[in-house]
């Protein structure tokens, strides 16, 4: 008989009349990891805001070691020993490990409203050295890498005795050593007897680390049952309600001769060197690295948002060598951003001005007062929100902001479709996307070739850029290590290259003693 | 239960809706003519008006700024050297008691008036240097914002302490009267039936609206406004388009500076002294947002209506001043919480957004 740590009980939530979850009824055993997975909009975020009192449910009952909760705000989920580590980590990352762990209560000196500081670099050190991480207490945050800053939130976790721990996405920024101590140190929290919630896309991780499995699918729990019961074939059918056949769609061009993008020789120090690199027309051309590789600064630099110090750049035989976005746009480029929120969309615009915003000069009329034709912008955008298949209301008064993220990163797409460009460059074009939108990505970005456009796709998973390119450059420390042509993709060798040449990086191998 | 929806979202529809400032303006008229009749009589409704043009001008080119997340503490600093300059060209005479220590005396004008004085081209010539130190000072602004990246809130202040400072240093403190009557016409005067001050600011607010609503530009303002690392990826030239927010709103003051110099027939060092609070108020008032990105034509006019009729029935009180000045500071703060309360009501039509 086991011991439940969480019950969900028949859970229901609305938002203004749509059913954001039904019914959902499953537990999570004490001391065992459940994976929840689910398509964006499923309703796994809904429940877990639930879960950790930002939502209120309208129906159902949640119990916590057999007691009711009723949390009325995210306090009340802390003091029930709930602990979220999210994907964007929550630290105050001027001050140090030790000041970032106790924040919401220091030790104090007696009564007196001062730190201890003894106390208080004992207790951080006790919590570092369970969760593996070896550095001093004292450090700033801002020193530590993206997975070294995962483990100081989860020892703030602990600091405050978390029973739940719910963790969301946590290996996208990881290295392969650095998830692998990861997944170690989940076990050794199970066998502490606390429990996990583990929410991720990266469905072959949640095999792996979980004891069971949820499934959430339109609101609805589709099943859950012993991961022994799952593959990762099956998780994608109960996700998406269908069987994907084949995930990425067979190319059907063949590169052309001709050299749309031209880089040679860019060096910025400390960043990129000496990286050269041709793209031909209707080819996708992928740049593998890890983070800090310097993959999404290069492709900054070849759009002309940052500068290099050396080299040239050129575009469809035009120099483009520091140019502006504009200029570079003009040229023929264009620049899907890694992050779609801060540089792709303007949240609070409606999707038809987000379409036509690079395109703009292309719909005037009356010469030099520049006046926009708007009917003819909002049939270019029709036609192009109708191409991509975005889910929205009248594209003229829809906001951004309300549009799932897959349809978003249709929006940031189409944008620069309607801008007609020789050269697209991609940076995690399906970041945070769900299935069902990747595959429409997927799709649109082959055609997209077909049509004679160059493509740079840049992506730190390894699976999509073996499925959607023709050729692999593989990136790491600022430099090209190493290329790879379509029929010799080998998953493991771009991985080594990858981690070659890693200044100062520990080797998945000197981790591997854990 | 239809009706009782529709019931429901009523106070909602109001306040989000685009005219909401207008009926409030109107409904306070009615509340305060009850009590004070000759609030619409023929002359004071003419005075109400009076006091418009010259406000919408600047609150217009304060709103440029603010739609590119600027601000611009300047405007007011601009209208008083502008007044002093423009003056000190066409005035026809000076009084040598209050202007011998002057340090221009003898250089840009003596006794026998300013540098342009009696010339037929005085008046628009120095029309044409007002506006074009207020551009040249907006011109500044806007490239210490733009590209060398400094914050608004401070380029503008240091340049509105600079400014007032300058043009009590050009003019000694002194007014400057005896400017000439085509000058004072501009602000006074009538074409036909209609006052030349409501042609000029009309003008400016027909072309406002051009470059917001119909073109390129406009659009760019908003892109800037809203999220200015997009619109730089897009290829919108943001420098430039955060520069030239400031130069409009530099233009606007000066011609600001040139309807008021003209009523009050006199080149004024301390113009505009107290009118920031209702530049900005009454840009706030009209719901223009002082975190960018939000702001139209007409919302400046309800903003200004508003606060002029505020103005006008506070005068009309028996209230002593300064009892003025906390009322019509309630009455900006009351704007600004309500302006929260509209984006809150206008976020809880969408779906919330959770911690995930």
């Amino acid at each position: 008989m086991t011991e439940w740590e969480i019950e969900f009980d028949r859970i229901s939530k609305s938002f203004f009349g749509a059913r954001a979850l039904s019914e959902v009824s499953f537990s999570v055993g004490k001391g065992r990891t459940l994976g929840l997975i689910g398509e964006n909009g499923a309703g796994k975020s809904t429940l877990m805001n639930i879960l950790g009192g930002v939502f209120t449910q309208d129906e159902g009952t949640i119990r916590l070691s057999g007691k009711q909760y009723n949390p009325s705000c995210p306090a009340d989920a802390t003091r029930a020993g709930i602990a979220f580590i999210h994907q964007e980590l929550n630290l105050f990352t001027n001050l140090s490990v030790a000041d970032n762990l106790f924040i919401d209560g220091f030790p104090r000196i007696g009564r007196l409203p001062f730190i201890d500081k003894r106390r208080l670099h004992k207790r951080a050190a006790e919590l570092l050295s369970f969760v593996d991480l070896h550095v001093s207490a004292g450090t700033p945050v801002e020193m530590l890498t993206p997975g070294e800053r995962q483990l100081v939130e989860i020892a703030g976790a602990l600091s405050r005795d978390a029973r739940v721990i719910i963790f969301d996405e946590p290996t996208t920024s990881l290295t392969a050593a650095e998830r692998k101590r990861l997944f170690d140190i989940i076990k050794r929290l199970q066998d502490q007897g606390r429990t996990i919630i583990y929410i991720s896309h990266t469905l072959e991780d949640v095999l792996q680390v979980s004891d069971a499995i949820a499934v959430l699918r339109d609101g609805c729990l589709v099943n859950t049952g012993p991961v022994r019961k799952y593959s990762v074939d099956r998780m994608i059918a109960d996700m998406v309600g269908r069987r994907i056949e084949q995930m990425y769609p067979a190319r059907s061009t063949i590169p052309g001769s001709a050299a749309v993008l031209e880089v040679e020789g860019v060096t910025q120090p400390g960043i990129v060197r000496d990286i050269s690199i041709k793209l031909h027309e209707k080819e996708v051309l992928g740049i593998f690295g890890l983070m800090g590789s310097g993959r999404s600064e290069l492709a900054r630099i070849i759009f002309g948002l940052d500068s290099c110090r050396t080299g040239r750049i050129s575009i469809r035989g035009k120099d483009a060598t520091g140019s502006s976005p504009a200029a570079s746009i003009r040229k023929g480029m264009a620049f899907v951003t890694e992050n779609r929120h801060q540089e792709g969309l303007l949240m609070e615009a409606a999707v038809s001005e987000n379409l036509d915003l690079p395109s703009l000069r292309k719909f005037t009329r009356l010469g030099p007062a520049r006046i926009i034709d708007r009917s003819r912008a909002l049939k270019f955008a029709n036609r192009i929100a109708e191409t991509l298949r975005i889910k929205s209301g009248p594209i003229h008064t829809q906001k951004v902001r309300n549009l799932s993220g897959g349809n978003q990163q249709k929006v940031v797409i189409g944008k620069w479709m309607l801008a007609e460009p020789g050269v697209l460059i991609l940076d995690e074009p399906t970041r945070g996307i769900d299935v069902g939108a990747k595959y429409e990505v997927y799709g649109t970005i082959n055609k997209l070739a077909e049509g004679g456009v160059g493509i740079l796709y840049i992506s730190s998973e390894l699976e999509e850029l073996t499925g959607m390119c023709d050729r692999i450059l593989v990136i790491s420390n600022g430099e090209i290590r190493a290329e790879f042509a379509r029929p010799d993709f080998d998953q493991e060798k771009i991985l080594q290259a990858a981690f070659s040449g890693r200044a100062g990086y520990r080797t998945p191998s000197d981790n591997s003693g854990n | 239960m239809r009706a009782r929806r529709i019931l429901l979202r009523l106070p909602g529809v109001i306040v989000l809706s685009d005219h909401f400032v207008l009926v409030m303006t109107v409904l306070y008229f009615l509340l305060i003519w009850a009590v004070y009749p000759h609030m619409a009589g023929r002359r004071n409704i003419a005075n109400l008006f009076s006091n418009v043009w010259p406000l919408l001008a600047l609150v217009i080119g304060q709103m440029f700024v603010l739609i590119v997340g600027g601000i611009d503490l300047s405007q007011t600093s601009i209208m008083a050297v502008t007044s002093v300059l423009g003056a000190m060209m066409m005035a026809g005479r000076f009084d040598p008691a209050k202007f011998e220590q002057n340090p221009l005396w003898g250089v840009v004008f003596s006794e026998q008036g300013g540098l342009l004085a009696g010339s037929g081209w005085a008046v628009p010539a120095a029309i044409m240097v007002m506006l074009f130190v207020g551009v040249g000072i907006g011109l500044l602004n806007g490239v210490a914002v733009a590209k060398l990246k400094m914050p608004p809130f401070m380029v503008t202040l240091v340049a509105m302490s600079f400014y007032s400072g300058l043009a009590i240093y050009l003019s000694r403190s002194e007014n400057i009267m005896h400017l000439p009557d085509s000058f004072i016409a501009v602000g006074k005067g009538t074409v036909g039936p209609i006052p030349s001050a409501m042609l000029i600011v009309v003008t400016l607010a027909f072309l406002a609206f051009v470059i917001l609503n119909l073109s390129i530009l406009g659009r760019w303002l908003y892109a800037v406004g809203q999220n200015i690392r997009t619109a730089r990826v897009s290829g919108i030239p943001t420098e430039r388009v955060v520069v030239l927010a400031y130069v409009f709103s530099g233009f606007c003051a000066a011609l600001g500076s040139i309807l008021y110099s003209a009523r009050l027939e006199a080149g004024r060092p301390t113009l505009g002294r107290n009118l920031l609070l209702d530049v900005i108020g009454a840009a706030v008032i009209g719901g223009i947002s002082l975190y960018g990105g939000k702001g139209r034509v007409l919302w400046a006019v309800y903003g200004v209506l508003f606060f002029v009729v505020l103005d006008n029935s506070l005068n009309k009180m028996p209230l002593e001043f300064y009892s003025i000045d906390i009322i019509k500071g309630g009455v900006i703060l009351l704007a600004a919480l309500l302006d929260s309360l509209r984006t809150h009501i206008a976020s809880r039509q969408t779906a919330p957004e959770g911690i995930f």
